[in-house]
């Protein structure tokens, strides 16, 4: 009897790998076709285009990496991502502090403004953030893309930063009070060092964000020198469409950083995500 | 249980000695206005940024939407409503609507149960279980453009991937044109779709099943509950509030998407991968139609709003209820 609930069980085990074993080749599959063909010609991935290379190709990778095209979109992907970050982060995290320590008239109404945002795409409000932004001179300038994406990351970040620091004991502030603090010196010396973990959870999503943000940059960036990595790939995608192998490599190149950026701090990721989630 | 911290809003944070008896009025209304200067002074810069950039931005579009604009001075042409009643009239439009709705069915009725079937199989003790995890949320952090080229390659008539994999394996009757066939070019957008997001809506479930406290399924099991049972009747229960925010973010989603259908269809074959966000692309950037365009963003932000409010009001209404509820018991 027990031999048999025995081997049913492992039967049950069983199955359920064999599931995520199949669900992970589809999850899979198409990163490492598209690292494998990376490693091909293009006349190679016309005749065989399933198995490994014959022959391991390495120039398409590293004629990319060669090219200061590459890295000027990494380079630029990377200012916006922390220019956007930083702002969005200081800004929300004093809101936010506001929404949790103090109780002023309006505070539920504005509350509720910010949270609103949340609701709305970006996609709505595009067009006339583009002519705004053209009024203002700010195409083709980073900060065309930065200050849109600072704001559009605020409602968010404000929610998840105020759910924080409403965790922090109160009696810390009247300790602080009590030594001289004044509110922003809390805020400064006390609350944030104290917030590291969410406002490390926050900065993560807001890198994130920026960091895949096409139609903003596609709007603001007509002039190459700017262009992020996802317009970067685009272009070229357009530009060598009949040469596969060649993109295959720019586009494994280009999913790089963020897969490196995940593995890393996969934990305030989600931990953001599902924050944001429940609390939003 | 946080409220706890928060100074009631009647008393207002009373720190300090107390003033003298004489003075307590005025000093009070004194330190209450400069509290409230503090509180708002901390919301000037979130205030500007969002005001400048998000509140502006949609109120000039609804401005813009009365006008028939190319984009270029002030607008100045007036025509009233002409632009919303374009919009019935316009079969894209129209169509971007049914495309919208089809996503959302497509993805209530397949991604999401997926996604929690996935979220209970991975919730278990079992060996690679952080791998599987790991593996299945990867797509979710790459960037949706770069997403749309690989399986714009991936789904390459003839040449690309899957056909040469259906043909191998004896199931060319599967493949097809993909992206570039009427018929299947949603079926395919869909799937690619599901392929970034499900891992997300999975993870979001499992952050949910985490909160169900094991004595409830375990209490079930003891009263006789099999799997199905306790899965039904205890952790999906509990897991709803997880669910209503999923669903939502998810019909939002697809409202919203743009990146994806840009990059792999820009809306072809002949508008029939069309999103809302497209079509405003196309008259607002391509073909100088500003008003119009502007009206679709109002449309895009009208229902938006409708389907938030009424999602607030009739779905969420009952979580919110609980929160407030809970919180003003532990605040007593």
């Amino acid at each position: 009897m027990t031999v048999s609930r025995k081997t049913r069980g492992g039967g049950k085990l069983w199955s359920l790998h064999l599931v995520l074993v199949v669900v992970g080749a589809v999850m899979a599959v198409p990163l490492l076709y598209a690292a494998l063909s990376g490693f091909k010609s293009t006349d190679e991935l016309s005749r065989n285009p399933v198995g490994l290379p014959e022959s391991w190709v390495t120039s398409n990778y590293t004629g990319i990496l060669a090219s200061g095209d590459f890295w000027r979109l990494i380079g630029n992907s990377t200012l916006i991502a922390v220019g956007t970050t930083v702002l969005v982060v200081a800004v929300s995290a004093l809101s936010a502090f506001s929404f949790a320590r103090f109780a002023f008239r309006g505070r539920e109404l504005l509350f509720t403004l910010f949270t609103m945002g949340l609701m709305f795409p970006f996609a709505v409000a595009a067009l006339p953030l583009f002519l705004l932004l053209r009024s203002l001179g700010l195409l083709d300038n980073p900060l065309g893309v930065i200050l849109p994406q600072a704001a559009f990351g605020l409602p968010m970040t404000i929610i998840i930063l105020r759910g924080f620091f409403r965790q922090i004991p109160g009696e810390l502030e009247e300790a602080a009070t009590l030594d001289g603090c004044g509110p922003f010196g809390f805020f400064w010396r006390v609350l944030l060092p104290m917030a590291r973990p969410a406002l490390g959870t926050v900065s993560v999503l807001a890198v994130v964000t920026s960091w895949n943000n096409f139609f903003l940059p596609l709007l603001v960036f007509t002039d190459a020198t700017w262009w992020t990595l996802p317009i970067g790939v685009q272009q070229f995608q357009g530009q060598y469409s009949a040469d596969y192998a060649k993109v295959f490599a720019y586009l494994v190149l280009a999913m790089v950083p963020a897969l490196a950026f995940y593995s890393v701090a996969e934990r305030q990721l989600v931990g953001g995500l599902t924050a944001g989630a429940t609390k939003g | 249980m946080t409220s706890t911290f928060l100074p009631s809003k009647q008393s207002g944070p009373d720190t300090g000695p107390p003033p003298p008896v004489a003075d307590r009025g005025r000093g009070r209304a004194r330190r209450r206005t400069l509290n409230w200067l503090t509180a708002t002074g901390f919301q000037l810069p979130a205030l500007v940024l969002f005001i400048g950039l998000v509140l502006l931005p949609m109120l000039f579009a609804l401005y813009a939407a009365f006008f028939r604009w190319g984009g270029f001075g002030m607008p100045s042409d007036y025509v009233g409503g002409e632009n919303f009643t374009r919009l019935f009239q316009d079969e894209v439009f129209l169509g971007d609507l049914w495309r919208c709705l089809v996503l959302v069915v497509l993805s209530l009725a397949l991604q999401l149960p997926f996604a929690l079937a996935m979220a209970v199989l991975l919730n278990q003790r079992m060996r690679g279980r952080a791998v599987y995890r790991m593996l299945f949320f990867a797509p979710y952090v790459l960037s949706e453009a770069i997403t749309g080229i690989l399986f714009g390659m991936i789904f390459a008539p003839d040449d690309g991937f899957a056909d040469q994999v259906l043909g191998r394996i004896g199931l060319e009757g599967l493949g097809g044109e993909w992206f570039a066939d009427p018929s299947t070019v949603m079926a395919t957008l869909f799937l690619v779709m599901m392929w970034k997001y499900f891992g997300f809506h999975m993870m979001l479930y499992l952050a949910g099943l985490q909160a169900v406290p094991k004595e409830l399924t375990e209490a079930a099991l003891i009263d006789g509950a099999g799997p199905w049972q306790r899965f039904r009747n205890v952790t999906l229960p509990l897991l709803a509030p997880t669910l209503r925010i999923s669903v939502f973010l998810s019909v939002i989603g697809s409202i919203q998407l743009f990146d994806l259908v840009w990059v792999t269809t820009a809306g072809g074959p002949d508008h029939h991968s069309e999103t809302m966000a497209v079509t405003m692309f196309q008259y607002g950037f391509k073909r100088y139609q500003v008003g119009y365009a502007s009206a679709i963003s109002v449309a895009m932000f009208a229902i938006s709003l409708v389907f938030a409010l009424a999602y607030q009001r009739f779905v969420l209404r009952r979580d919110l209820e609980g929160a407030t509820t809970t919180m003003r018991g532990d605040g007593k």
